[in-house]
């Protein structure tokens, strides 16, 4: 579809366009062409009426030859070679034009005055095509790079959307396999606690998958998975595995995008504990502060084994899915000190229920 | 106090209820004894040390030591069987000679399989677990820690920490912090583990850090000394010193 009939008010301001032209030519012909003001405008507001729709045309020749892709050559060859046609069959269409107005008495002699302006408007035809094929690559241009903008916004928002879903399908099959040879275990030893393992191993996996539709989760929600997952930790590691938890000074509406944090703890006991003979703690703490919500994971970690990475692909998906979420607005630290590995992230207080204000 | 005609066996998990399903599983098994049940890989080193098992229950993930760094440490007397809930590590295991390899949760069945794999090749000499895992070490990855065992006494040097390694018979002897460690590995093999663009074969005994090498100095005709941080000086061959001018270059 041609790009100047569409939307209307394009259309529209392609043609307002047109008046001043008209308005131009209009002179040329009447004061240094000698035609007069009367004449020269019966002949010539009609002919740009017409010639402004046949310079639509210009789009066809553009998209024929599209600028990035064609010789320089090539270019002026097509273009030159429209406008000579085009402005040749529109000076044909003008003396037609004036023989038949010089038919009306009020106009005698029109005909014959005209013929030495002949060359003029050659020439402003010439020119005018020129000038919109001009503009209509302008026009290609203009859309390709919209039509690009688009695309990137597209992909980036189709890539974060397979990526969270990636993320929220994900639980780790060791963490199943290792909880799984647990209650393997407790079936002869403590029957009770198996199937208490069983049921928050369960509570666990239904959390998680229920995740996938959400956007946002309450904090509240996010910490009751957290606290499953340790749950079921602490049984595999028993005594190595200390848990503290600081939250009281957060608002538990507050929102956050689902499993936030759950790979952060994760990381703390697979990199941190898991490492550790004699085990640690995992800590979660939380505060507000100037209406930003600030949580803190920290572990303690063993310094001498295999250094923690600090571009991690667990830190480096939280971080990004933090920066998807709120841009400049979050902020994430990693830190690793005295034995103590700990990520602080810091991100808007925002306790609306955005699932309810979408719907 | 051991029986003749009992199998020795030895559980290594960092897990408690890991070692629970071993032991239950084996306790089955009238025929083998366990000798020594390890929380970690140093308790198990020591063991092995101790109690000469026939038999091995070992697990990969482990603080500090993991299994294979185990493997590595105890000799070649004692059949290998890796436990773990990473398949991961199976090729890897398989090349170290390990007997079999079960994933965690384990059944019986998989279970008897394996104790039956291991019963057939007790008493079996297993080629040093080193030698072939440094032979089949991935390529682009190299150590970041070198394990040693003295005795019963397992010690870890930070590959950047080691200064120089020197080729003593079957031995290499590792110089760290002053101290120097000994480790039966030929240094052709310790020398495939170390980044090349870290540590260079200076001379046919001698690999040394090219960080803790402060200046060469000339040493009669066609050989040279390199001078480390702490004074020591160690001889660099003729093509020795073309490796350390290639690092070199490659690093201004």
């Amino acid at each position: 579809m041609h790009p100047l009939l569409t939307p209307i008010s394009r259309f529209g301001l392609y043609l307002l366009a047109w008046i001043p032209l008209a308005g131009i030519l209009v002179y040329l012909m009447a004061v240094p062409g000698r035609l007069g003001w009367l004449d020269a405008t019966v002949l010539i507001i009609p002919l740009c009426l017409i010639y402004q729709f046949v310079c639509l045309s210009a789009w066809y020749s553009c998209k024929a030859a599209p600028i990035q892709k064609s010789t320089g050559q090539r270019l002026w060859l097509t273009h030159v070679l429209a406008a000579a046609i085009l402005s040749l069959f529109w000076v044909l269409l003008a003396r037609l034009l004036a023989y038949g107005i010089s038919e009306f008495p009020a106009f005698r002699g029109l005909n014959g005055r005209f013929a030495s302006q002949v060359p003029v408007l050659f020439g402003a035809g010439f020119l005018l095509y020129l000038l919109s094929v001009a503009s209509h690559y302008v026009i290609l241009a203009i859309e390709d790079s919209n039509k690009a903008e688009v695309r990137v916004q597209e992909s980036s928002i189709l890539a974060r959307d397979a990526e969270l879903k990636a993320l929220k399908a994900q639980v780790n099959p060791h963490f199943l396999f290792n909880s799984l040879n647990s209650i393997s275990a407790l079936t002869s030893l403590d029957p009770a606690k198996a199937r208490e393992m069983c049921i928050l191993l369960a509570e666990f996996l239904r959390m998680t998958l229920g995740l996938g539709e959400k956007t946002s989760v309450p904090l509240s929600e996010e910490l009751s998975l957290l606290r499953r997952y340790l749950a079921i930790e602490k049984v595999r590691f028993g005594a190595r595995l200390q848990m503290e938890e600081d939250m009281q000074q957060v608002s538990s509406a507050v929102q956050l995008p689902p499993l936030l944090l759950q790979p952060l703890v994760e990381n703390a006991i697979t990199h941190g504990i898991a490492n550790l003979p004699d085990g640690g703690t995992v800590r979660l703490s939380g505060h507000s502060h100037n209406g930003r919500v600030v949580l803190a994971i920290e572990n303690t970690f063993d310094p001498e084994s295999t250094p923690m990475r600090k571009g991690g692909l667990g830190l480096k998906n939280v971080r990004e899915r933090l920066e998807a979420r709120y841009g400049k607005e979050a902020s994430m630290r990693v830190s690793a000190e005295n034995g103590k590995f700990r990520v602080d992230l810091a991100f808007p207080a925002d306790t609306a229920n955005t699932e309810e204000a979408k719907n | 106090m051991k029986d003749a005609n009992k199998i020795t066996a030895l559980i290594v998990d960092d897990e408690d209820l890991a070692r629970l399903v071993l032991r239950e599983l084996v306790q089955t098994h009238p025929e083998i004894a366990i000798a020594a049940e390890c929380a970690n890989g140093f308790e198990a080193v020591k063991a092995v040390a101790e109690h000469k098992p026939d038999l091995i229950f070992l697990d990969v993930q482990m603080p500090k030591l993991s299994g294979f760094d185990v493997l590595e440490l105890i000799g070649t007397e004692t059949a290998v069987i890796f436990v773990t809930a990473y398949d991961q590590y199976a090729m890897r295991a398989f090349e170290v000679h390990a007997v079999d390899y079960l994933l965690k949760p384990i059944g019986r069945e998989r279970f008897e399989a394996a104790l039956e794999r291991a019963k057939s090749r007790i008493g079996e000499k297993f080629p040093p677990a080193l030698e072939l895992a440094a032979s089949a070490r991935p390529p682009k990855q190299f150590l970041d820690r070198i394990v040693v065992r003295d005795g019963t006494r397992v010690t870890l040097i930070p590959v950047r920490k080691l200064d120089y390694a020197e080729a003593q018979d079957d031995y290499v002897a590792l110089a760290s912090e002053g101290k120097k460690h000994l480790k039966q590995q030929t240094i052709a093999s310790l020398e495939a583990c170390l980044d090349p663009e870290q540590f260079v074969r200076v001379h046919r005994s001698y690999i040394v850090n090219f960080e803790k090498v402060v200046r060469i100095e000339p040493y009669g005709k066609d050989s040279r000394l390199a001078i480390l941080a702490d004074a020591t000086r160690l001889p660099v061959s003729k093509a020795g010193y073309a490796r350390l001018k290639t690092l070199l270059d490659q690093r201004t």
